[in-house]
Order: C-alpha cells, then structure tokens, then sequence
C-alpha cells in the first residue's frame, strides 16, 4: 500500500494565548511513499516529524492537504477505518493485561463481520506472537518483561489486525545500546517478511541510515531532504542536512571562494570550477582531511585520540565554526602527538560549498 | 544492643511515646472497662470480670436502632458516593472549557465546616412554623404533599441523611479520582484510539481498571468513615439522637458515656469494641477482595 501525502500542513494555536499566530508544526508536506518500504522520518526534537505520524495515523487532523493510502482518500477517516498499527515511543501496553490480552485486544474490537470467534483471535494473536518471537511470553504482564519484549508486544499488538500502513514512533529511543541494535535489526526483518508499509519516526541519525530504505530529513516542519540513506550522506541537500547527519559530524568553515580556488581562512585549499569568487560556507566531512606536512589546510592540533581502527585528530583552525574540529584519519598515518600544529589535503569530494545565508549547496 | 540500633530507637522515641499513651494505652483501657462488670465512676469499683457488658449492649433497642442505622448509612452512602463521584470526575476530565470552576464548585463542601452545612440543610429540609422547608416548597409546587424531612417518618429522616452523607464525602472523592484519573498515561487512550475501542469499552477495559487501586482505596476508607459517622447526626437532628431513632454506632458510645442516660463507659467500651470488630472484618474483606481482583497494575 503506497502512502500519498498532498501539501500536508498542520498548525497548532500559539502555547502563548496573546499571541495570536499559529505555530505551524508541519509545512506543505508532499511526498509518495512506494509501496512496501521502510522509510525513515528523521529530524531532531520538535521538527513536525510525530506530528507527521499522527496524521498519516489519524490521530490529528491536519489543517490542510490530503492523505491517500493507495487511490483512498483517508484524510477524513478515523484510525480504526484506516488499517494503520502503530506502535508508540512507550509502548503504551496495557499494564494490567498479559502479553496475549494485549495483542488481542485490537481483535476484540471488530465489529460486525470482521468478528472473530475466541479461538481465531487467540490464533491470530499467536500468529502474530511468533512473527516477533515473543510465544513463549504470552502470559506475563508487561511489568514482567524487558523493554526490547514490551516492545516485541507492542509490535505483535500493531500487526495483528494485519494493518496496511505500519507506523512506528521513536521505536528504539527506549531501548539499551545494545538492544537497540538487534531490535532495529528485527524491525528491518518484520517490515520485510511482512510487506507492510512502514514510517518510523526517530532522531537518531544511526538508526535512520541503518534500516531505512529511504530517509525524509525534516527541520522545522518543512521536508528539508527525501533520499536513500547513503545519497543523504554524500549528497546533503543543505547545509541542514550535512550538519544533521553523520558522526562525528561534520566540520563547518568560513571560506571564499576567489579566482577559481577555495580559501578557507589564509589557506588555498583546493581549486573549485563553476562558482563566481563570493563568500562560501565550507563543510568538509571529518574522514576529508588526509594528514600532510605539506598540506594547504594549516590547523592547530589539540589532541590525537586513538580508538584502533581509525584516529580521530581533534584540531582548530581560525575560520572554522563551532569550537573545534574533528577529523577521522587512517591509523596508519604518521602524526606527531605532541606537536602544535597539523596540516591537512583536503578530499574535494569530502567537501561540500553551502551559501552562506540560505545554506542551500553551491557545489561541492 | 549496638550502638546504631540504640540511636534508631532514640529516634523513635517521641512516636512510640505518643502512640503508646494516646492510641495503645486506650485501646487495652477499652478492653478492660469493657469486660469490667458494673464499673462506677464515682468510687471506680467494679463487682467482677465478664461478658454481661457485651450481651447487654447487645440487647439495648437503642444499640440495636443505632447499629441498623450505621449498616444502612453505610451501604447506601458508599457505593453512591463514590459511584456519582467516578461519574463526576470523569465528566470533569473530559471537559476543557470552565473545567476550573467545576473543580471548585465541587470541592467546596470539603472545606466548608460540617455544622455550616447542616445549617443550609436544616433550610432546606426542615419544617418550622413559617415555612415547610425549600424541598418541602418544590414537592408542593409540582403537587406532592409535603413530608417531614427531620421529624417525620424514618425513611425520611434515612434519606435526608444518606443525602447528606453522600454530598459531604463527595468532594474528597472526586478529587482523589480526577488526579487518578489525570496519571492514566494517556497512551494508552491514544493506542486504543487507534485499534477503534468503542468509549464504553476504553472505560471499563482502561481506565477502571488504571484506577481500580484508588477506587479501593475510597471504598475502603469510604466504609471506615461512614461506620464512624456522629457529628453528621448531630449537625440535623440535634444532640438527642436516640430520640429521633437517627442515632449511630458512635453515637451510642458517646450517649453511654457523657448523654443525658450516661455514665456507663464499660456499655460504652463494649459497643466501641464491636464497631472495632464490625470495621476490621469489613476492612480485611474488602482487602482480600481487592487481592482476588487483582488490583496492583496501575500502581506497580
């Protein structure tokens, strides 16, 4: 089932009663989701991204734009009409219910002809139950299990009704490191044994890139960046997008861009063709700086840390922006620890041109 | 002894002290007088030790009326208080507009002293010579003959005080179950939301058993009370109970021992003892109910 959302925007009245203008939490949302896909909704705190999750659930109405799952127009419709799951940040599993109780519940509510009799529902439930390989837990209340099980409950309760749309929001947030890791895992291997239709939403950049197979990068409200994964990376659309993704992040400088080179500070780093000498923002990803004693960008070192397959080199420079830069450099490059200084070439295709007040990508 | 356990007693020290002269001390006096036959005051002599205390409260009409009055107060005034005050908090958590005001309107009995508010009920009910009572008025408007409401018939007297009884515990109900109800995570609501749980059904299958601990809870400490009402009696039918057959459990003990007909605190301590039976058996029946029911998810 293919997601459509048509300019979709939500506003919320002002917090502040005085102030008459409304907060405009989504923005002219548009976008296809194929059928079948994982796709990821990544932003940081505040940016519409549950928001979205909640219209395309039902939950909230949105003020303006439509949403269609397939050719049906579900924008007016309640959840239950929608064949949505949804699977929430805490889990929201009935406390005083088992495991089975639980992922049964949604059964129980079905009317009419789609009512089943107690022995499909508990069928059903146990269908659903093995899918996430939580069988054997059936009978324990939520308060008897660890988070990565509640949340196996919680999934086995979205899916059990076999929904046509399955949304999940911040699924991994409350989970430990290492849970984290296997239950995105077991997310990306239900969504494809499934075939559903899955949103998540996240802030989490690693569990973004990891699972989806597209990412909607969103910044207050507006869509800033529909993309794989991988393209997102390479190929930010703005100077947003670079700065949200990757880890460490990325290392932002004050440039200029005058007869056909790159200056960054004092220092000629690099030629770039097709852009008219004007101020620059410079980005350069930290895996871009390649240690050289002869090299054009001249930093001051502040540290070497080791961490075994790669070195991270921690280092200023009097244009950058924010208080430091951090470069990720083979282990096999010879750096001098004690020393003052460092100088770095500069990977071009690390390096990417943002203009400088509206962040949009100059070239790279 | 060491030294640590020495300093926690110290610690304990003032409450033991406290509650041993002002709650243990008298509950074994109680027991003593009230197994101490013909207790006199005045030469604080007694002719031997027995159960007569017991078989002849037992057997006094005005224990026996008191005790009928209690059990009725009791189970009438508790599942209605709290049945309206569920009813209540849950309209007031769903409203949005003057949700304030409400909340106000409905604690205000809590802190109205209960004198105060036997006054207005008095106005209400009561018959004088120049008026019949503002009910009295409204059963006369629609064409109703009139009834008096504090000394007529018993029934009327037994309404006017379950009435009562029910608007003066109300408040603290529903202010108990409108913050339960408020700490219900509300999504749970939201995932029900999304399965299409019919209202009736996120009610009865969400949110009482969420709030089922506190529900016990009023239940519990509703029937305690209503075992122990006095003041309430007093406050609309005057201090002479037995008169009016309006008297209490508590009533009886305070008549046996500073009424007009008292000066027997062995009578009264043996009527004492029994209602202490009466509210503790109650007491565990309620807790093993509440055990069976289950009734630990919401606050685990």
């Amino acid at each position: 089932m293919k997601i459509v959302l048509e300019n979709l925007t939500k506003l919320y009245p002002n917090r502040n009663k005085k102030i008459k203008e409304e907060v405009v939490a989504v923005n002219n949302f548009c976008f296809e989701i194929p059928d079948g896909k994982l796709i990821g909704l990544l932003g940081p705190s505040g940016c519409g991204k549950s928001t979205t999750l909640n219209m395309i659930c039902g939950l909230e109405k949105p003020t303006e734009g439509r949403i269609y799952f397939g050719d049906d127009d579900v924008t007016d419709l309640p959840p239950e009409n929608r064949g949505v799951g949804m699977v929430f940040q805490s889990y929201a599993l009935y406390p005083h219910l088992t495991a089975r109780q639980n992922i049964m519940f949604p059964l129980e509510n079905l009317k009419g002809e789609a009512k089943l009799t107690k022995e499909e529902m508990i069928a059903k439930a146990e269908e659903a139950a093995k899918l996430v390989q939580i069988e054997r837990l059936l009978d324990r209340k939520p308060s008897e299990m660890s988070g990565g099980q509640q949340q196996r409950v919680a999934i086995a309760r979205a899916l059990v009704k076999r929904p046509r749309v399955l949304l999940l929001d911040e699924p991994l947030s409350n989970l430990d490191a290492r849970l984290r890791l296997q239950t995105r895992e077991e997310i990306r291997r239900i969504q494809r044994e499934t075939g559903i239709t899955t949103v998540f939403v996240t802030h989490d950049q690693e569990e973004a890139m990891s699972i989806s197979d597209q990412i909607v990068v969103m910044e207050a409200g507006v869509v800033q960046q529909i993309a794989k994964p991988q393209e997102v990376y390479d190929n930010p659309a703005n100077l947003f997008v670079a700065k949200f993704l990757g880890t460490p992040p990325i290392n932002v400088f004050k440039g200029q861009v005058k007869g056909g080179a790159l200056y960054i500070g004092e220092n000629r780093v690099m030629e770039v063709k097709g852009i008219a000498d004007r101020p620059v923002t410079v980005g350069i990803r930290p895996e871009g700086f390649v240690p050289d004693a002869d090299g054009p960008l001249v930093c001051g070192q502040i540290g070497v840390e080791v961490m075994g397959r790669d070195t991270s080199i921690v280092a200023k420079h009097p244009a950058m922006e924010g208080v430091q830069i951090r470069t990720i450099v083979s282990s096999d490059s010879v750096i001098d620890p004690s020393s003052d200084t460092v100088r770095f070439q500069v990977r071009p295709s690390k390096t990417i041109l943002f203009d400088p007040s509206t962040g949009a990508v100059l070239g790279r | 002894m060491n030294k640590q356990s020495l300093k926690s007693w110290l610690y304990l020290l003032p409450a033991i002290l406290f509650l041993g002269v002002f709650m243990v001390y008298p509950l074994f006096d109680v027991m003593i007088y009230s197994v101490e036959e013909g207790y006199n005051f005045a030469s604080q002599s007694y002719f031997g030790v027995g159960r007569y205390n017991y078989s002849y409260v037992l057997r006094d009409p005005y224990f026996l009326q008191a005790l009928k009055n209690t059990f009725i107060l009791v189970i009438i005034t508790v599942p209605v208080s709290t049945g309206i005050a569920l009813l209540i908090s849950v309209m007031l958590s769903s409203v949005q507009k003057l949700r304030d005001l409400f909340q106000t309107v409905f604690f205000l009995p809590y802190v109205t002293n209960t004198l105060a508010v036997g006054l207005v009920f008095m106005i209400l009910f009561k018959k004088t010579p120049y008026t019949d009572g503002f009910i009295n008025l409204i059963i006369h408007a629609f064409g109703g003959a009139g009834v008096d409401f504090i000394e007529g018939p018993y029934w009327a007297k037994m309404f006017v005080m379950c009435f009562y009884t029910v608007w003066v515990v109300m408040p603290f109900k529903i202010l108990i179950l409108t913050s339960a109800l408020a700490s219900v995570d509300q999504n749970l609501y939201k995932a029900a939301k999304v399965d299409g749980t019919p209202a009736f059904r996120i009610f009865y299958k969400i949110t009482l058993p969420m709030i089922s601990p506190m529900i016990f809870y009023l239940v519990i400490t509703g029937f305690i009370g209503a075992f122990k009402a006095y003041s309430d009696e007093v406050a609309i039918f005057g201090t002479d109970l037995n008169a009016a057959g309006m008297n209490t459990i508590v009533g009886y003990v305070y008549d046996m021992l500073y009424g007009d007909s008292g000066g027997y605190p062995s009578f009264a301590a043996a009527a004492a003892l029994i209602l202490f039976a009466i509210v503790l058996t109650i007491t565990c029946i309620n807790l093993l109910v509440q055990q069976k029911a289950g009734v630990t998810a919401g606050v685990s």
